[in-house]
């Protein structure tokens, strides 16, 4: 860290990382404490939507100020994982609801009959 | 110009995120960034088909505005719950009849609904053109679905035609 | 007195993020079942992507950009073959 910080900015950069590590915490946090998969799939979006949208701005602005110039690219990792991490969890969600349509669990919606139980459909 | 850009908004966000990342808009990171860009949109044309068409560009703003708020609000719902500052709400699945035929229009709506903690978009059923959804919150189904239908399906209809 | 402020807050937001690591950890060796282990592998890499970033202003140092988009693309690549893997069984059709 440098020694001549404005105390608007490290208050600034304070406020959003401690918020944005605590929306992440509490992402993590649901992973343990919700019941079923399907509510577990909820909480990590907490982490890469707004808990590190915060981080990762936070960075970015202490970054411009002290630099002096043009600090972005951390909204590149954002833009990454933010558009990234549903495509990983609807994936995993479609991947649960097949094998626990084949195992014949309980509390999943059925296919609609028209479809064969082999050919799952087109991919979006 | 067609033949050369089969694609060109991923063309452009390719050179735009190339330029950040580098840091700098220099003229030899114009150029390799432009090539490199080219490039890609060609690679991308034999997985892609169809050339993405935008309408009305400037209501793409508005989109992100009102999915940037409703992130923010059910990031501090779904805290709230979590802490125990909140009893823990009712979740379900949601069958939901979408307008939107656009591919491109179906992948945002995706990507929205999923990034936001309240909701997750499980599957997309082509032939009937319905979506089963899983809600944290889920209060009031008819309710749900209209809302989505009002704040996000009728702007991502008048984008993409 | 800034640099204070900020030490502490990076400290404590370290400490949090710690703890979310640790959570992630228990949901993935308890399971019970893959999917439950997958998400919470996934969850791990958005964690370690973010201490990463808290410990680059922290050391007021870029290098740990590179890692943080290192670990963002690996773990996208990493779960996206996992999903895949649970569906078909096999990774490549």
């Amino acid at each position: 860290m440098i020694d001549d910080l404005p105390l608007w900015l490290s208050i600034l950069v304070s406020t959003m990382v401690v918020l944005g590590a605590l929306l992440t915490m509490a992402g993590c946090f649901g992973l343990v404490r919700l019941k079923s998969f399907y509510l577990r799939i909820h909480s990590p979006t907490m982490g890469t939507s707004m808990g590190g949208g915060l981080i990762l701005l936070a960075s970015a602005i202490y970054f411009t100020i002290t630099r002096e110039r043009l600090v972005l690219h951390e909204l590149v990792i954002f833009f990454f994982v933010t558009l990234t991490t549903p495509v990983t969890l609807m994936l995993l969600a479609r991947a649960t609801l097949f094998r626990d349509r084949v195992e014949g669990n309980d509390g999943v919606p059925r296919r609609p009959a028209k479809q064969e139980p082999d050919n799952p459909g087109p991919v979006v | 110009m067609k033949r050369l850009l089969p694609h060109p908004l991923l063309a452009a966000i390719i050179l735009a995120l190339w330029l950040i990342l580098q840091q700098s808009a220099g003229l030899g990171h114009l150029l390799l960034g432009s090539a490199i860009a080219i490039g890609v949109s060609l690679a991308a044309s034999a997985v892609l088909p169809e050339r993405v068409e935008i309408g009305k560009a400037h209501k793409f703003i508005q989109l992100l505005a009102v999915a940037g708020l409703d992130i923010i609000r059910s990031n501090l719902a779904v805290m709230m719950v979590l802490f125990h500052l909140r009893p823990a709400p009712k979740a379900g699945f949601i069958e939901m009849q979408l307008e939107l035929k656009n591919e491109t229009g179906l992948a945002i709506l995706a990507v929205l609904l999923t990034a936001t903690p309240g909701s997750a978009w499980l599957e997309y059923d082509r032939a009937r053109s319905t979506v089963l959804i899983h809600v944290f919150d889920l209060v009031d189904a008819d309710e749900w679905v209209k809302m989505v239908k009002q704040r996000y399906e009728v702007l991502l209809l008048e984008i993409f035609p | 007195m800034s640099v204070t402020i900020l030490g502490w807050s990076l400290f404590v937001a370290q400490v949090l993020l710690g703890i979310g690591m640790l959570a992630t950890v228990y949901r993935m060796v308890i399971g019970p079942r893959a999917q439950d282990r997958i998400l919470a592998l996934d969850a791990l890499y958005v964690v370690a992507l973010l201490l990463l970033i808290t410990l680059g202003i922290r050391n007021n140092s870029q290098i740990y950009f590179e890692l943080a988009m290192l670990i963002g693309l690996l773990g996208f690549v990493g779960t996206v073959a996992l999903a895949k893997f649970l569906m078909r069984g096999e990774v490549i059709e």
